[in-house]
């Protein structure tokens, strides 16, 4: 109980370490002693197991889903099947209409898509969440048209882990035969996941979040009522055309068995989260000027994204040093701009600047939460001290009121 | 992040943090940088009758480099004359801190600083901007 493991992950939404049992089954796919064979070869027993193999990971895969395992398509990771699910539909659709809605919070795979499709002739409506992230569904409903194809609306928002009620928009989109996307990379093992009762046609997913490999995801596309997609990736017809290219065995194999754990341990996995977040944020909820980013009810448990006012939060990661978190701020990219999730959500630039994002898992343990909260502490009040805004609000100044010479 | 051991030294032992009296008349101020932007830096100077800068202080909301950058520079300015600190320029800053190019605004922000702290106290002892133009 007493080994901590410096520097601490705290890092869980960005990715996950492969889960051992994932790992071991991985591995056997890969050797001259294992099933290394090509799934898509139909004259030996080397492509038969392969094939096999394949099979039963999309068996567990459409099993979380509530799906069939013909409806699940292997692509490269979410950001592929985001854009084969969006381009794909859109453009096979486009004779119908060539309107897209979708959400300003969505993942940049998303957003990019819809920028790319703008620049096609499509036209793409963003719209604003709610303060606390959720997607109003009288707004959501007024921005539909005559000739809108597809909504594209994330399940697990992956910066303040907010989750939207997918169920509800399902309904409005199906009862006017409007295509429906949800990119729910971060839902996994977090929330409960049925494509039908969800009535959704198209599912973006990956397993790097879900203690599997990187570099392998999925994409549902629903039979009953058909969807269908413009291939993105030509070839030799692999995955009924929809995604052409070697099935990887040992990526697929992963998915499958990451899955599978996480449907077999999601409730008493996210008791156990959900435990330890509340631990951290009663940790931090006796600070001044703090703001929890996002709903805290409609919430995965993982998630806890703060700001901590007239802290930066660059700064603030370089001062807690042993633990490995992410922020808002895009400061250490090349461009300044503070989180865009946090500004959609109405977040002015100071509290976007000024957020973090710590996200728990499978391996964080009680005695991790209790040393990031002493070390994010203290590394806040020693910027703080540092801070001529902390000098101010403590003087009763009103930054608004105040001109900046802005750079 | 790839900061230098100097950004990083400067960052966990930042020097001269504080406060001076912004209204004592041998005490100039320069706060420049916007919270939007994501910093704001406060500096100031204590400056002698003739023209040395006896003490500086800084306060700065900012990344590693910004609070680094005006860390140096309250180094750099003490027991100078107005003029000498008038010529520090913002690529002595970066060059010193060995700051990646992402991080220059810093410096220059940190050369802006200097400026508006000048600026100050020069206005509070009556002299002229003319002067200040021909110095630099």
């Amino acid at each position: 109980m007493s080994s901590l493991n410096i520097p601490i992950y705290m890092d869980y939404s960005a990715t996950t370490p492969v889960d051992e049992r994932v790992a071991a089954k991985m591995a056997e796919c890969l050797t001259n002693q294992g099933h290394f064979g090509n799934p898509a070869s139909r004259s030996h027993p080397f492509g038969w197991n392969a094939d096999e193999l394949v099979e039963q990971a999309r068996d567990n895969v459409a099993n979380l889903l509530g799906a069939n395992s013909k409806e699940i398509v292997w692509t490269s990771g979410a950001t592929e099947s985001d854009n084969l699910a969006i381009k794909g539909a859109a453009r096979f659709n486009i004779k119908k209409g060539k309107h897209i809605v979708t959400l300003k919070t969505e993942h940049k795979a998303v957003l990019d898509t819809c920028r790319q499709l703008e620049r096609e002739g499509f036209e793409v409506t963003y719209l604003d969440p709610l303060e606390n992230g959720l997607l109003d569904l009288e707004v959501f409903k007024a921005a539909l048209r005559e000739d809108t194809t597809v909504v594209s609306i994330m399940h697990v928002n992956n910066e303040i882990g907010v989750i939207q009620d997918i169920a509800a928009i399902g309904k409005i989109t199906r009862e006017r035969g409007i295509i429906f996307h949800v990119d729910a990379a971060q839902s996994p093992g977090k929330v409960v996941i049925d494509v039908n009762e969800m009535n959704v046609d198209l599912m973006s997913l990956c397993a790097h979040k879900v203690y599997g490999p990187k570099g392998i995801g999925a994409l549902y596309v629903r039979r009953k009522p058909r969807v269908r997609l413009e291939a993105q990736i030509h070839g030799g017809g692999h995955e009924r055309g929809m995604r052409s290219g070697t099935l990887p065995t040992h990526q697929c194999v992963g998915m499958g068995e990451s899955f599978r754990i996480a449907q077999e341990e999601m409730a008493s996995e996210n008791e156990r989260m959900r435990v330890l977040r509340d631990r951290l944020w009663n940790g931090f909820s006796d600070m001044e000027e703090i703001y929890l980013n996002g709903d805290l009810e409609q919430r995965i448990p993982g998630n806890l994204n703060v700001s901590f006012n007239f802290v930066e939060g660059e700064s603030l990661i370089m001062s807690m040093k042993d633990i490995a978190v992410s922020s808002g701020s895009a400061c250490t990219s090349a461009s300044l701009e503070p989180s865009y999730v946090l500004r959609a959500i109405g977040r002015n630039d100071e509290l976007a600047h000024s957020s973090i994002r710590f996200t728990i898992g499978r391996f964080t343990t009680e005695e991790e939460v209790d040393f990031t909260i002493k070390q994010t502490r203290q590394a806040v009040e020693k910027l703080r001290d540092l801070s001529p805004l902390w000098d101010m609000h403590n003087e009763g100044i009103d930054m608004d009121s105040v001109e900046w010479a802005a750079h | 992040m790839a900061y230098s051991d100097k950004v990083l030294d400067h960052y966990e032992n930042p020097r001269n943090v504080g406060v001076l009296d912004k209204n004592d008349p041998n005490v100039g101020t320069g706060m420049v940088g916007a919270p939007a932007c994501g910093d704001v830096m406060r500096l100031q100077i204590k400056v002698s009758a003739d023209g040395v800068v006896e003490d500086a202080k800084f306060k700065t909301y900012g990344c590693g480099s910004a609070i680094a950058s005006s860390s140096l520079v309250t180094e750099m300015m003490k027991g100078k004359t107005l003029e000498e600190v008038g010529q520090i320029r913002n690529k002595h800053i970066a060059d010193e801190l060995a700051l990646p190019p992402v991080k220059i605004h810093c410096s220059v922000l940190a050369e802006d600083a200097i400026a508006a702290a000048i600026a100050d106290i020069k206005a509070k002892r009556g002299e002229t901007d003319k002067e200040a133009a021909v110095a630099s």
